[in-house]
């Protein structure tokens, strides 16, 4: 029975027909499978072979690429939802509420760069967590670590910036409580310790990130732009960076 | 009641339900590989060179997660709507007014400090101390595999850290933190009027200094002798220690500092919480 099969599939794959549509079989060599790693552009990140327990779920918890995979989702909705938001106090609200109610599966755009942007902050951290736990900053992946707590703090400043674009009562407290602490920020905050005389709320370190002394119009468009266009950037760069020393400290870290 | 599960069920606070899950599932995952690795001794050399190829191997793992986590998220984009409330009034305060959720540790924070110290000084020294760790943490053991025994207080210290000082209280400040930022147990209602009296009183004055130039000095002393407990520790064990001889001194004073820093924190919520106490130094120009 197996043998007939075995004829069968030869008999098809030999046809005219078929060797007309596929120019080459498969072969099953490790040739074939470093060169299907080699030369594909999105794949050569990798290197052709890991060691086996980097295969292992409960080894990585898979949080790194989980963390890249939701920072993707956020850049591709991200772009799709900059089509119908417009970063002005007289429309930033409404532009939302338009996109909700009026733009085919609008809600769902928003609700999935909403919810992938707090995924991407729960499995950046659980990926801190487990890379402390299996001491894998230990040398030679010492800056890598310290790449990774940058990343993290981008990762938070991303997610905070995107917080105040919907412009209602939620972003803009959420914002103007987490900016506040500035204020107090020891010699550049006008209501910090040692404060010099000639620093005020209107040239201290909280007007810098607000572009005023409240949370207002400017501020929006400040913080659009970092989160759309500065943040991402200095974020992408970064990830390169941290992929790059991944392989070149060796790879996933493992028992040497 | 009801109203707490109004606020459990709030859509930006799903996560917070998710980290209630997936860290105990965590540590629970990791606490059962370190205790077979510290049974059964660290997996050899043998094992890390047994390689396998990326294609097919790792890339279908990868594929298959990210089809999961695009499952859970489009389940999760469909049921759960992303909150829009009123537009933005700056003349109307919603009390309580919280940071997004994630900063809700930091928040917590400055029920125990001045926001110098817990919005400024705090997560800077937070990212300083996570950076320096590899730095500072001279065990070469443990590397790339779970264990406890190998390395006790190093994760001791980054679980404590962690699990009790970033996600605890972060689910406080979400979930048990209501008007005026006052604590409120789960079946409590949520009374924006509630007159909670202020009792505390700073440290000094707990030990009977009326005099403000005695307080400022007796604070000093206080603090300085808190953050000099290190250094003598140092001085005392540096000779019969082979441990504290490999760290060197720069090692162990960053070290000291950042765990003294560190633990300031409950140590500061033990005396608010069970001594009212509001500052343990205050001087003309900060109150810690």
């Amino acid at each position: 029975m197996n043998e007939e099969r075995k004829g069968l599939k030869e008999k098809i794959t030999n046809s005219d027909i078929w060797r007309s549509i596929f120019r080459h079989g498969y072969e099953d060599t490790g040739r074939r499978y470093t060169l299907q790693i080699l030369q594909n552009v999105w794949l050569h990140l990798h290197p052709p072979r890991v060691s086996r327990h980097a295969l292992n779920f409960r080894f990585t918890w898979c949080m790194g690429g989980i963390t890249f995979l939701m920072f993707l989702v956020t850049a591709v909705t991200g772009v799709l939802l900059m089509f119908y938001y417009r970063p002005t106090a007289e429309y930033a609200f409404r532009d939302v509420q338009y996109l909700e109610f009026d733009i085919p599966f609008g809600m769902l755009l928003r609700n999935m760069h909403r919810w992938a942007a707090h995924g991407m902050v729960i499995s950046v951290m659980l990926h801190m967590f487990r890379v402390f736990l299996t001491g894998s900053y230990k040398k030679p992946r010492e800056f890598n670590w310290a790449v990774g707590v940058i990343l993290l703090l981008v990762t938070f400043f991303l997610s905070f910036t995107g917080y105040l674009l919907p412009w209602d009562q939620l972003a803009f407290w959420a914002v103007t409580v987490g900016t506040n602490m500035a204020r107090a920020t020891p010699v550049l905050g006008h209501e910090g310790p040692f404060a010099p005389q000639d620093i005020t709320q209107s040239n201290d370190v909280r007007f810098a990130l607000l572009a005023g002394t409240i949370v207002g119009p400017s501020t929006l468009l400040r913080f659009y732009i970092l989160h759309c266009v500065a943040v991402p950037l200095l974020a992408s760069v970064l990830m390169a960076l941290h992929f790059w020393r991944v392989r070149k400290d060796g790879g996933i870290s493992g028992p040497l | 009641m009801e109203h707490f599960l109004a606020l459990v069920t709030k859509p930006d606070n799903v996560p917070i339900l998710a980290i209630l899950f997936l860290i105990p599932y965590f540590m629970w995952l990791s606490y059962r590989q370190a205790r077979q690795t510290d049974i059964t001794g660290v997996p050899s050399d043998a094992a890390l060179n047994d390689k396998v190829y990326v294609w097919p191997y790792l890339c279908r793992n990868e594929f298959i997660c990210a089809i999961i986590v695009m499952l859970v998220l489009g389940v999760w984009s469909i049921m759960i709507d992303a909150p829009l409330e009123e537009p933005s009034d700056p003349t109307k305060t919603p009390n309580p007014s919280k940071a997004p959720w994630y900063f809700l540790a930091l928040q917590e924070m400055l029920v125990y400090f001045d926001p110098w110290i817990a919005g400024v000084v705090l997560p800077g020294l937070i990212i300083a101390g996570l950076i320096a760790i590899p730095y500072i943490d001279i065990n070469p053991k443990g590397k790339g595999y779970y264990t406890i025994k190998e390395r006790p207080f190093a994760l001791a210290v980054f679980s404590f850290g962690f699990i009790v000082l970033w996600i605890v209280l972060m689910i406080v400040g979400t979930f048990l933190r209501g008007p005026g930022w006052n604590f409120f147990a789960p079946w409590e209602y949520w009374d924006p009027h509630l007159v909670v009296p202020l009792t505390n009183v700073n440290l000094s004055y707990l030990f009977g200094i009326r005099s403000e130039t005695t307080a400022n000095f007796f604070g000093f002393v206080v603090v300085a002798g808190y953050f000099s407990v290190g250094p003598i520790f140092y001085l005392w064990k540096r000779n019969s220690s082979r441990f504290l001889q490999e760290l060197g001194l720069v090692r162990y004073v960053v070290v000291s500092f950042l765990f003294l820093t560190m633990m300031a924190l409950p140590i500061k919520m033990i005396l608010r919480i069970f001594f009212n106490v509001k500052y343990i130094w205050v001087s003309p120009w900060f109150n810690i």
